[in-house]
């Protein structure tokens, strides 16, 4: 632990995290790029997130006259929970002090956190939609959450740890093994970040007004930077859980010396890993159409199940053997 | 952790001596609101001062206990000639007079602005005091004793004061039925208390628990002690499936009582548990712990299930203590888990989890329970469905209501958060269990626990959304006032512990240290071995978590955001970037307070979700003047299950009983002749 809590762990815990806020915009446009162009259309460029967030910082902000002033703060909160959490999740280099003040629990808490935030300030204004909005929100994480548990679990009893740079090192360790629990996590991991990411099937992120929307619904009575800021915490979240998936399943590449050549590598890797990743997101947003939402505690309850799963192949077939 | 308080304790009292005085200040409260019918005043001016002082003098006492980790003890020249009365105060019972002290001294200084109202009622004011001297007198004592005369004594105290506290609004048939079933529970639970006792002190040849603590009992005999002390103490404590009374009854007391059973008495039972089964019964067996952890886990998540429905503030408080209270026995049940597979240390971290746990729900059920009494002496509502835009009534209220919420949910970095990771770390350890089964029954228990935290995050998530947030949905509510400062003093008392407990978690595992010292025979070395900044509960390899950075982490950027924006790219003298409008909701009609969503439809989709674990009752009425009405009732399924096929069966045996009562003297004298013989044949 006192390892890594140097001068130039902190420093590069700092780049790190300001890598996340900057990088965050660019998957989410390429997403959209790649969707586009399986759509049969040209589509905007992958940096037009960053002239979005420009724009709307820019803009004067309204808030209603009914709005109390927890409408107010809830945007920095939000960013900053989301941000946190994401920081904790090693990105370019293992052993950073971010990864040893939270842990993977935490990571989930930090999230809740700002999640419960996002759905108060849903309900704050008093519209309906804002409600219908925080309510959604509030089933989908009621169910995603202890999957997301689940798996992490499976992860921490792998490796004795809930901290996730440990995790990763083990993994990296231990080289290419195929363990049941991983695939079992994995697969409960992906329609977790699915689902609390909004993304199709559970929730469409490319439309408003429609009676379906969730996330966007609770995001209706923001404009100007507060809108601007919850937006970006939106795709910090989907980097977020992107860089977790891509990271603990396939550590490769991932600097465990903090030296230049290492993180320059490490950067590459974690570039490529994204940009897949990305692609595949975009392919299966095209395959797939939405779910009604009384369909989706399915979807969730199945991630629950492979969560569970994992944890018990992890415990029968693994330990001790 | 341990150096501070050794310092400070020469100079104070023996830690015994001023848990006595405690006892002595709640008896003289009681004592001194016998005339309160005749002057209301002194309910408040002189009453409950006092219950606050006691519960700050039990706070001393407690930390007193802790800090030295000595045992003390004492015979009072009371009790039976043969049987004086002992008391014994070490960190175990120190850690719960902490507990009872932090909540009692909130609550009173809660309590006068409190009852200020109730003078105009028609509720007995003298009874109210008397009742709750007593009511803190017995659990002080619960705690206190070292026998199971004294401890069965101070029970039936404990539980019969508060019995009158619930028929408090005795005029109100919900209340009268609602005080006879806690009455019913609270002696069903007694009596399995003393039995188990019975066992204990027949083995150990004396009532007093250093005899019982020795007693050498056979695996059986154990479990059957085992087995009576959980439904004992399981029923007060307000475990599934035996819970059913505790949202009747927490919810009709007067708000300061409620929170004082919700946040305290249950801890009481709690405590009884502890002391029988870690203490007492000494080596466990690994069946008690697959029990309880079953049973904690199920209460835990149907705690959570029914308190998410809830649509009366102060049921769905109660029920969330079922739901909390099955947590703290899942983590006392895999402390026994570990223990009977001799990993000592696993089991002292589950062990101070689930008391950590303890101390926790007693400070945010405390602070939740004290707020709703405050927007019920603002509002006279304790209905969700007609609350709404209460923070910018009550911001104060709000805010520290809101930090209970936050802790409640188990959202870092408070309080509820500290003491789950605690708890999720122990679960992770079950790898080191030699059996398969435990093995993967740890994991589902976890899951449990997950679901649970969840689903309270949902709960409170609608609790403050509706009731804070938004607008008015009736005209009362619109019109709060404030609330006296008294309660608000109250309330951010307990909401600056949450936070307090929450970020220095390292503080309390370092007053936990004698406790599980005491119990166990061993400390949590590794848990703050790398100072008050880290927790690393197994070792700094396992897991860490550091709550005060997370904090400085938070709050600096977050202030750096928004200074960031404040300064920068709003430099003054430029136009106001910021203005006020009407709200948007996509340009329909102008929302009105119905649009808003109600505490009900919130919780809907999820409620269709967990619809077997209901009994619902779902109605459309249409009335004359073609106007809908959509009726849902949601009942507690352990009423059909368990309540009343026992009901139905007492009365079929009543029947059958009835049958001797013919109302003539002579065959009432054959069957005591009758009745003599045989026993007359039996001895000889």
């Amino acid at each position: 632990m006192s390892s890594s809590l140097t001068l130039l762990g902190w420093l590069l815990a700092l780049l790190q995290a300001l890598l996340y806020l900057a990088l965050a915009p660019l998957l989410v446009g390429w997403v959209r790029l790649v969707k586009a162009r399986l759509q049969g259309r040209r589509g905007p460029s992958p940096l037009q997130p960053y002239r979005d967030l420009r724009k709307l910082f820019n803009k004067d902000t309204r808030v209603a006259h009914t709005a109390s002033p927890l409408f107010i703060i809830a945007p920095y909160l939000v960013l900053v929970a989301t941000w946190l959490a994401a920081a904790t999740v090693p990105l370019l280099a293992l052993e950073l002090p971010t990864a040893v003040i939270a842990d993977l629990i935490v990571l989930a808490g930090l999230l809740a956190l700002g999640r419960v935030f996002l759905a108060l300030a849903g309900m704050d204004v008093g519209t309906a939609f804002g409600g219908f909005g925080a309510s959604r929100e509030m089933l989908v994480s009621a169910l995603a959450e202890p999957a997301m548990l689940m798996a992490a679990f499976t992860l921490a009893m792998t490796a004795h740890s809930t901290n996730l740079s440990s995790v990763m090192a083990t993994h990296l360790a231990e080289g290419l093994v195929v363990r049941p629990s991983y695939l079992f996590a994995f697969a409960a991991l992906v329609l977790v970040a699915i689902a609390e990411t909004g993304r199709l099937p559970v929730d469409n992120p490319a439309t408003h007004l429609e009676l379906t929307m969730t996330h966007e619904a609770m995001l209706l009575e923001y404009s100007g930077r507060h809108l601007a800021l919850m937006e970006w915490a939106a795709q910090l979240k989907l980097l977020l859980y992107a860089v977790l998936i891509a990271n603990v399943f396939v550590p490769w590449g991932i600097a465990t010396t903090l030296t230049l050549g290492a993180l320059l590598l490490a950067l590459v890797a974690i570039l490529t890993k994204l940009v897949l990743l990305g692609a595949a997101l975009g392919l299966a947003e095209t395959l797939f159409a939405k779910l009604r939402l009384f369909r989706v505690p399915n979807l969730l309850n199945l991630a629950l199940l492979l969560g569970l799963l994992g944890l018990l192949s992890h415990v029968i077939l693994e330990v001790g053997a | 952790m341990s150096d501070p308080m050794p310092v400070l304790m020469p100079a104070l009292p023996a830690p015994l001596g001023l848990a006595g005085l405690a006892v002595l200040l709640a008896l003289l409260s009681g004592l001194g609101a016998l005339p309160a019918g005749r002057w209301p005043w002194l309910l408040r001016g002189f009453s409950l001062p006092l219950l606050g002082l006691a519960g700050l003098v039990a706070l001393g006492a407690g930390l007193g206990a802790l800090g030295t980790g000595q045992a003390e003890t004492a015979t009072l020249p009371l009790g039976l000639p043969w049987l004086p009365w002992q008391l014994r105060l070490d960190a175990l019972s120190g850690w719960f007079l902490l507990i009872i002290g932090l909540v009692t001294a909130a609550v009173g200084l809660y309590g006068p602005a409190y009852v200020r109202s109730l003078e105009r009622g028609q509720g007995s004011l003298a009874t109210l005091g008397v009742c709750s001297g007593l009511f803190v007198a017995g659990m002080l004592l619960v705690v206190l004793a070292a026998d199971a005369f004294l401890f069965m004594i101070a029970w039936e105290l404990m539980s019969l004061s508060s019995y009158f506290l619930v028929a408090f609004q005795h005029e109100q048939a919900a209340s009268r039925r609602a005080a006879f079933l806690y009455l019913l529970m609270a002696h069903i639970g007694g009596l399995a208390i003393l039995l188990g006792f019975g066992v204990l002190s027949a083995f150990g040849g004396g009532f007093a628990f250093t005899a019982m603590g020795g007693a050498d009992l056979s695996p059986t005999w154990a479990t059957i002690a085992f087995g009576l002390a959980f439904v004992g103490f399981g029923m007060k404590a307000g475990l599934v499936p035996l819970h059913a009374w505790l949202p009747e009854s927490h919810p009709a007391a007067p708000s300061h009582i409620s929170a004082l059973m919700s946040a305290v008495m249950l801890k009481v039972a709690v405590y009884g548990f502890v002391r029988v089964v870690f203490d007492l019964i000494g080596t466990p067996h690994w069946p008690w712990g697959v029990v309880l952890i079953i049973i904690g886990g199920g209460a835990a998540v149907l705690g959570a299930l029914y308190a998410l429905v809830q649509t009366d503030l102060k049921r769905l408080l109660a029920y969330s203590s079922v739901e909390n209270l099955g947590v703290i026995f899942l983590g006392l049940g895999l402390a026994l888990l570990f223990l009977s597979a001799d990993l000592p240390v696993l089991g002292a971290l589950a062990l101070v989890a689930a008391l950590y746990h303890a101390l926790n729900h007693a400070l945010f059920k405390g602070l939740l329970f004290l707020g709703t009494g405050a927007i019920l002496h603002s509002t006279h509502e304790r209905d969700l469905e007609q609350m709404g835009g209460l923070l910018r009534r009550m911001p104060w209220t709000g805010l520290f209501f809101l930090i209970g919420v936050l802790s409640i949910a188990g959202l870092p970095p408070f309080n509820g958060f500290a003491s789950e990771w605690l708890l999720f770390q122990a679960a992770l350890q079950s790898w080191q269990l030699e059996s398969g089964v435990l093995r993967s029954l740890v994991p589902i228990a976890a899951a449990a626990l997950a679901l649970t935290a969840a689903l309270v995050a949902v709960t409170f998530v609608k609790v403050f959304g509706i009731a804070f947030l938004g607008q008015a949905r009736s005209r009362h509510v619109r019109r709060a006032r404030r609330a006296p400062l008294g309660m608000r003093a109250a309330l951010g008392l307990l909401a600056v512990l949450c936070i307090a407990f929450g970020v220095l978690p390292s503080v309390v595992l370092g007053l936990l240290d004698q406790v599980t010292l005491l119990l166990l025979g061993v400390r949590l070395p590794q848990a703050t071995a790398h100072g008050w900044l880290w927790l690393t509960p197994v070792s700094p390899d396992t897991a860490s978590y550091s709550a005060p950075l997370v904090v400085l982490l938070l709050l600096g950027i977050a202030g750096l955001t928004l200074v960031l924006f404040k300064s920068l790219l709003n430099p003054p003298g430029a136009r106001q970037r910021q203005r006020r409008c009407d709200p948007w909701d996509c340009g329909f009609a102008a929302p009105t307070p119905a649009m808003q969503a109600s505490a009900g439809g919130f919780v809907q989709p999820l409620r269709r979700v967990f619809a077997p674990t209901f009994m619902l009752t779902e109605l459309l009425l249409i009335r004359d003047d073609g106007s809908h009405r959509w009726l849902v009732r949601v009942a507690d399924r352990a009423w059909g299950w368990l309540y009343l096929p026992v009901v139905r069966l007492l009365e079929q045996v009543a029947r059958r009983v009835v049958r001797l009562q013919s109302g003539n003297v002579r065959v009432y004298l054959g069957w005591t002749l009758a009745t003599l013989v045989v026993l007359l044949w039996i001895i000889t």
